[in-house]
């Protein structure tokens, strides 16, 4: 915008000043005694106490362990919720009445925030997997079903109008145009859903679990072990991460093999 | 004249009450200790508008929810839009800062919570630094997106003409992102109410979430749903209250579209 783009060196050189400013502010605060050491750790401390986590145990399980019992929950969530929106989002974009019943349906609930379903979670499913599964649930239905919808909404009509015309039947018709031409609209909302998935579990856990991340971290601000809070926040961050890249790659890899994009 | 899809909708939400009423009152094949019967809901409403619930009533709870929210978001605004703005301008700035927000922007919001309350206690503040948190990072986005995709000529034109930087960032740089900080802020607002209903739900004095949270541990369904409720009808109520102010703002954008 203002100016050229920067060249390499340039990039590295200002990022590597914002970075050295930003751990450089945070172990000021803490080392000079102004924040007490209590409350905010100097970097150093939760580096090492995230390696600490990796084997002794905090809150019942090593950091790893509570990672791993997320991620179930997790995967679970995130795979019913395009189990069901996928091919709801299908039918919808198919059928007109099914549009015109669950439209209302969903407008009503849109608003709600998945948080809020945690107490009905709770009652229903339980703390163990039930209950923060039903969250991410919550969390990750909405974008599958908009983009199936979307997409088999948007599908070229000509294609439909050739399909019709060779009497091709309704199943046939969503599995074999709808679904194919809605691929990409479905892809890109799968992974939207697993972000806000994984956002889910994290408030999911920190209310209603008995174990994984966000259970550590209650665990953790009631002992005022504020260095493990933070090891959790870096680790969820971290497989936050991890998840959106590898989808990424999927999708990009989709779209270049439907020759979308060179 | 109402059309087809109006009368389908009516006559779901109709569909759904009947279902309810002969789920839970007429078979009782959903017991009321799962989901409250219509009688219960009411009766639940009627408790928390009257005699309260959770240490206040309905209409305390859900101001003092709203006055987080508004709290957060005007801050998350007042940072994060000049942020965004800022980056998107300079390159040396995006440079510098991306690298930060790298690490920063994959930590849900939701996991501020607990740090949050271990710095700030249960009361407001802790729960305004959250909802500013998820409401910053979009801020920020949309506005430095909304900055780089601005047309060059328009700049270009402005440049040109001699126009003053201060002038250069409030007659043609906000105006022109505007469209895209609103998408932004849109995200924020939702991102601001899931923020806010966990942290309360994690622990609170008062607020929506509060209740939720009481009534979780009273075991008392129809509380839950009359918590839900108000939550659904604050996130809509707020989001029409955006779409207003967005139409107001952008009207010469909103009539460019139509």
């Amino acid at each position: 915008m203002n100016g050229a783009p920067l060249s390499f060196r340039e990039t590295v050189a200002w990022g590597t000043l914002g970075v050295v400013l930003f751990v450089g502010l945070w172990t000021l605060l803490t080392a000079s005694g102004i924040v007490p050491r209590q409350f905010l750790p100097t970097p150093l401390d939760v580096i090492q106490r995230m390696l600490h986590l990796m084997t002794s145990p905090f809150a019942g399980a090593t950091l790893p362990q509570h990672l791993a019992s997320s991620f179930q929950r997790y995967a679970v969530g995130v795979l019913l919720a395009a189990l069901v929106g996928v091919p709801l989002g299908l039918l919808m974009g198919w059928f007109r009445l099914l549009d015109d019943i669950v439209t209302p349906i969903f407008d009503g609930l849109r608003f709600i925030a998945p948080i809020a379903w945690v107490p009905f979670a709770a009652l229903w499913f339980g703390t163990g997997i039930g209950g923060p599964v039903m969250i991410i649930f919550a969390g990750a239905f909405p974008p599958c079903l908009i983009n199936a919808y979307r997409g088999a909404r948007f599908v070229e009509p000509r294609l439909i109008e050739a399909a019709r015309m060779l009497g091709t039947g309704n199943t046939r018709t969503i599995l074999e145009i709808l679904l194919p031409a809605a691929t990409p609209s479905i892809v890109s909302g799968l992974r939207v859903s697993a972000g806000l998935g994984w956002q889910s579990l994290v408030g999911a856990e920190l209310i209603v679990a008995a174990a994984g991340v966000g259970f550590m971290m209650v665990q953790a601000q009631a002992n005022v072990a504020t260095p493990t809070v933070m090891a959790g926040m870096i680790a969820i961050g971290i497989v936050g991460m991890i998840i959106d890249v590898l989808l990424r790659q999927g999708e990009g890899w989709l779209r270049r093999r439907r020759g979308l994009e060179a | 004249m109402l059309g087809r899809r109006t009368w389908i909708g009516l006559a779901t939400v109709l569909a759904i009450v009947v279902t309810w009423f002969l789920l839970t009152t007429i078979t009782g094949m959903v017991s009321g200790g799962r989901f409250p019967s219509p009688a219960e809901f009411w009766a639940s409403f009627r408790q928390i508008t009257g005699r309260g619930y959770a240490g206040g009533d309905l209409l305390q709870h859900a101001l003092h929810s709203l006055k987080l929210v508004v709290m957060g978001f005007a801050v998350a605004i007042a940072t994060g839009v000049p942020l965004g703005l800022w980056m998107g301008w300079s390159r040396k700035v995006e440079a510098a800062i991306n690298p930060v927000f790298l690490v920063i922007r994959p930590i849900p919001p939701l996991a501020w919570i607990p740090l949050a309350i271990l710095w700030l206690g249960l009361g407001d503040a802790a729960k305004i630094m959250v909802i500013w948190f998820s409401a910053f990072v979009p801020s920020v986005i949309n506005s430095f997106t909304g900055v780089r995709t601005i047309d060059r000529p328009i700049l270009e034109a402005a440049r040109m003409l001699g126009t003053p930087r201060l002038r250069m960032v409030t007659e043609v740089i906000a105006p022109a992102a505007a469209p895209m900080i609103f998408t932004g802020l849109r995200l924020s607002l939702q991102a601001s109410w899931t923020t806010l209903v966990a942290a309360e739900l994690v622990g609170a004095l008062v607020g929506v979430g509060f209740v939720l949270n009481m009534a979780q541990q009273d075991l008392y369904p129809g509380m839950i749903l009359v918590g839900m409720v108000t939550v659904g009808v604050l996130g809509w109520g707020t989001t029409k209250l955006l779409a207003m102010a967005e139409q107001r703002a952008l009207a010469w954008n909103v009539a460019a579209r139509d």
